[in-house]
């Protein structure tokens, strides 16, 4: 696709972007992995910390105990992100703070904060999903399909 | 007037008598807060909204250029500024409050000296006596508009650049005491095909160099005329390359005579990535910072060259290039020129 796209573009503007790239800073990718894999880690050991504690001292069983867990784990992001926190972690952790739960309450949040200017029904209401909406659309377009293939390979697979 | 195809020389020297610079709190914490007139500690400003926040500070960068001049609000004919918001409403609410004449203009961060350019070349012309000139961005309000929610937790590449809060105004006039304005170079539309909105940096260099070029060939000067070529928001990498290109072209350019704004205005070490950028990144710098350095004579002549990238949120989704555009504007001391 780039590949593509650039032969396209007159001579000058491709000597151009070989000459400027090798003047641009990289994102250091090795550097970025480490810290995602370390971060988005530790966000899932306290979520398994929660669940944990929930398993011992409520009445949760391993099937039961991840809505809530999901649900403390966002209602603490909504803290750091009203707080400006989440996105100083964001910027340091790059994936591992935005593929874990957390990261799609910080996206819902941040726009619902944003957009508090216009007022609840049109700003709030209408911007909220902004960022996230695309994910709940594909994801539930995604788990659709998997259950389609689910249903096809148990009713004539055999499975 | 024009000098070869798109250089203006004011032969009548229309001065900067005063300035007015506005910055928030980030800045304040930067390179040169005490370059500053007034600097806020946060960055509503008590306004209910970013944007209400950026009208304030274009009013008050206005009402210091008029405050800090010999002159009162009437005398001034016009108001020619622009900002990053959409259709520029916080420089229209200003210019209501203000309450003058008014231009508003676009051309993003390049603004500054658009601006500085045509009130120079309206006064030159006796089309007025008092103008005021500036221009104003809001980092969160430019944020929320051109990327993403203030809190979201995206990760930006070391490319990106943090636009800069702040205002900045000066009062031209026909005559007085102050830096004059000798010429203006007007600049071209550069697309190089770079689509990256996290690297407008590297995108707007040719912008610049192809304008800086243009004003030392027409303007029939060598590069050493000048103390200080100071470029608007080309941060770290466009810096980098430009001076590549400018040298290879036969400037003479090195890192004592060409400076950038956006590396002037933040201090080591804040977490700006590579540099400022913004419409108030040249206004504030160059009308707090550089204009005070030639007051005290540690700076002759100037030439200030603000670039812009003319992109919107829009053109970038449609996976369109970015449009890059720098305008040159020469300011120098009023003993010695030429």
């Amino acid at each position: 696709m780039a590949d593509k796209k650039k032969k396209n573009l007159p001579p000058a503007a491709q000597k151009y972007q070989s000459f400027q790239k090798d003047r641009e800073t990289k994102r250091p990718l090795l550097k970025n992995c480490v810290k995602a894999f370390f971060v988005g880690g530790f966000i899932c050991f306290i979520g398994q910390i929660i669940s944990t504690l929930y398993i011992y001292y409520f009445d949760f069983t391993e099937q039961t105990v991840g809505n809530p867990t999901v649900a403390t784990l966002i209602f603490i992001t909504m803290f750091l992100t009203g707080f400006g926190i989440y996105d100083r972690i964001g910027q340091f952790a790059g994936a591992g703070s935005a593929v874990p739960v957390t990261g799609f309450g910080n996206a819902v949040i941040s726009a619902a904060i944003e957009h508090r200017t216009e007022g609840f029904v049109l700003g709030v209401g209408g911007n909220m999903f902004k960022l996230a909406g695309s994910v709940i659309l594909f994801g539930v377009f995604a788990a659709f399909v998997i259950s389609l293939i689910k249903l096809i390979l148990i009713t004539w697979g055999g499975l | 007037m024009l000098t070869g195809h798109r250089t203006w020389i004011f032969d009548k020297k229309p001065v900067i008598v005063s300035t007015g610079t506005v910055a928030g709190p980030f800045e304040a914490d930067g390179n040169i807060p005490k370059d500053i007139d007034l600097l806020h500690d946060n960055i509503w400003l008590n306004q209910s909204s970013f944007e209400k926040a950026n009208r304030i500070m274009m009013e008050e960068a206005c009402q210091y250029a008029v405050k800090n001049s010999s002159i009162e609000k009437e005398q001034v004919k016009f108001f020619i500024s622009g900002d990053l918001i959409n259709q520029i409403t916080p420089t229209s609410f200003a210019a209501k409050t203000m309450n003058l004449p008014y231009f508003g203009l676009f051309s993003a961060c390049a603004t500054s000296m658009e601006s500085l350019a045509l009130s120079a070349f309206i006064i030159n012309a006796d089309g007025a006596d008092y103008i005021l000139s500036g221009c104003s961005s809001h980092n969160a309000a430019t944020e929320k508009q051109f990327r993403y929610p203030t809190e979201y937790g995206g990760q930006k590449p070391p490319t990106a650049q943090w636009t800069v809060t702040g205002a900045g105004c000066v009062l031209v006039a026909k005559e007085g005491n102050g830096p004059q304005i000798t010429s203006a170079t007007v600049g071209k539309v550069v697309d190089m095909g770079m689509s990256d909105p996290f690297n407008m940096g590297g995108a707007m260099a040719p912008a610049a160099v192809d304008t800086i070029e243009t004003h030392l060939r027409e303007r029939n000067v060598d590069a050493s005329y000048y103390d200080l070529i100071i470029t608007g928001d080309l941060g770290q990498i466009g810096h980098e390359v430009s001076i590549d290109m400018l040298q290879k072209r036969g400037i003479a350019v090195t890192e004592e005579n060409y400076k950038d704004c956006g590396l002037t205005i933040y201090r080591e070490g804040q977490p700006v990535l590579a540099g400022g950028s913004g419409a108030a990144c040249s206004a504030v710098t160059v009308y707090g910072h550089f204009l005070k350095k030639m007051k005290l004579n540690e700076l002759s002549r100037i030439l200030v060259v603000a670039t812009g990238s003319l992109h919107s949120p829009l053109t970038v989704q449609q996976k369109d290039t970015i449009p890059c555009i720098a305008h040159a504007v020469s300011i120098e001391s009023g003993s010695d020129v030429q």
